[in-house]
């Protein structure tokens, strides 16, 4: 983490690793819903969302309509942050660092730059010159990593969006922590041979490895649709989750939207989950992802 | 005297910080064999000799506290005058009332501390800050995160300000009761730890 000179008496000092990581860090244990409208927003408020994630579209719409996917419109951004008292994130295209400002200069509380969207670049934004914290998705340690150093203070499976297949995020989720598990007992040379394959700092490797964690907060996304699917992931490891289309593509998106907080509560009881998993309707109908085409993964970009 | 076991409300937030500021304190109290328990449901509270209820969103917490039973629990801790320690969304729901934001998401409320209180007071994430705090426990100031931090606008009578910011109130005390603007668990820095357990072993000595 990077160091910060000495604090002075009455100085206030904005924008640092510690406030980015610690914003993140204060998510955890937490469900974020994707909404598109200040109505889903106070939904998913009460339903006990620990934040929101404004869209103009949830990811399951985004992949039908096909086009360019873009930032949300600042308007409908702006309605939800005054709309609900817990934090709202946005998204932004990936290298789109003029998105990224605007959805800063906007008051959102974190951004994630997202595969969802169109890419504009095979660079990243480098999110260190920002005051607003970052989530970035991963697929793999090198990913992960590769976004911590750039300055990303949450990561997150990428799944894939829009689907309501979990497969992916558990693939995910478990090549990551395989990964990070594989570096125990590692001497110092060997890891830093990973951090060469790997393409990140020897330090960040290292930090890794001694953590037995990523060093920042890492939650699961992409295909999260029911109460059981949000257990699953938080059994693998995750931090909390992400949940997209999965609560207002379902037939009774309050109930889900509320079952699924408790089941991220509860992931280790099976006997509570199944009284949360009753009667929610049906969940999102969702494509499986081997009917998909290559061309049409959104987890590939960026 | 029996060990002592202090429990963490595990719903959502910066559990884990808790637990491992906690669990050094008491390593460097000399008191090893005390313990730190993770509190998801209810039945675990009245073991406990202190509390602490860590920062993450009040408003999820508050409403996981409720479905689980827990609130009820929390009311007989504070009654039986065991220590607790709200940080950050904990001190929102350790407040008898809130300010308009807080009152329009219907988010239940503790009322354990007789305080009003106004959730992400300083502005959104951009305007979240480090500072250097002095409280008045404490010799030397605190480097304190504030993370969207809650202020209390209101304090009545018994309750004791133990630290403003730009004249606004970040940290007060009512008997057990400590209420925290920021996060003295994201810091390495245990001073507020050791505060909030001598409090804890005071509170036990007298009963």
């Amino acid at each position: 983490m990077e160091k910060v000179g000495e604090i002075e008496i009455g100085e206030l000092r904005h924008g640092t690793e510690l406030l980015k990581r610690g914003f993140a860090s204060l998510q955890k244990g937490g469900v974020i819903m994707d909404v598109t409208s200040k109505n889903q927003a106070e939904i998913a408020e009460e339903a006990g969302a620990i934040a929101v994630m404004a869209l103009h579209a949830v990811p399951a719409d985004i992949r039908k309509a096909g086009g360019v996917a873009r930032m949300a419109d600042p308007m409908v951004i702006s309605e939800i942050i005054d709309a609900v008292t817990i934090p709202v994130m946005a998204k932004c295209r990936i290298g789109h660092f003029s998105e990224a400002e605007i959805l800063e200069a906007l008051g959102v509380d974190m951004v994630d730059e997202s595969e969802v969207l169109t890419p504009v670049d095979s660079h990243h934004v480098d999110k260190r010159d920002f005051t607003v914290p970052f989530v970035c998705g991963a697929r793999d340690l090198g990913e992960a990593l590769r976004r911590i150093e750039e300055g990303a203070a949450m990561v997150r499976t990428k799944g894939e969006a829009g689907t309501g297949d979990v497969k992916e995020a558990v693939r995910h989720m478990k090549l990551i922590m395989g990964e990070i598990r594989s570096l125990k007992g590692k001497n110092e040379e060997e890891l830093k041979d990973v951090a060469k394959e790997l393409d990140v700092s020897a330090g960040l490797v290292q930090e890794t490895a001694e953590l037995q964690r990523l060093p920042v907060v890492n939650f699961a996304a992409g295909g999260i649709a029911t109460p059981a699917d949000a257990a699953l992931m938080m059994r693998l490891g995750a931090d909390g989750v992400f949940v997209g289309s999965g609560i207002f593509k379902s037939e009774e998106p309050k109930k889900m939207a509320a079952a699924i907080v408790e089941a991220v509560n509860n992931y280790d009881n099976p006997n509570k989950l199944a009284d949360i998993s009753k009667g929610l309707g049906v969940p999102m109908k969702g494509i499986e992802i081997s009917v998909l085409d290559e061309s049409e993964l959104l987890q590939v970009r960026g | 005297m029996r060990v002592m076991k202090i429990g963490v409300i595990a719903i959502q937030g910066n559990v884990e910080e808790h637990v491992r500021a906690l669990e050094k304190t008491l390593a460097e109290q000399g008191r090893e064999e005390g313990v730190v328990v993770k509190i998801r449901h209810r039945g675990i509270i009245e073991s406990c000799d202190a509390i602490v209820i860590p920062g993450g969103e009040s408003t999820t917490i508050g409403r996981l506290l409720e479905r689980e039973g827990i609130v009820p629990e929390l009311t007989e801790a504070a009654r039986a005058g065991k220590a607790i320690l709200g940080t950050c969304a904990g001190l929102v729901l350790l407040a008898k009332e809130g300010e308009v934001e807080v009152a329009k998401t219907g988010q239940p409320l503790l009322g354990l501390m007789d305080v009003k209180v106004k959730r992400n007071a300083f502005g959104r994430q951009k305007e979240s800050f480090e500072a250097l705090l002095s409280l008045s426990f404490l010799k030397e100031p605190f480097h304190a995160v504030f993370i969207r931090a809650p202020i209390i606008t209101h304090a009545a009578d018994p309750v004791e300000v133990l630290a403003t910011l730009k004249g606004h109130i970040v940290a007060a005390r009512h008997g057990n009761i400590m209420a925290l603007s920021f996060h003295p668990e994201l810091t390495e820095d245990r001073r507020i730890h050791h505060y909030f357990i001598n409090t804890c072993i005071q509170g036990r000595n007298k009963s």
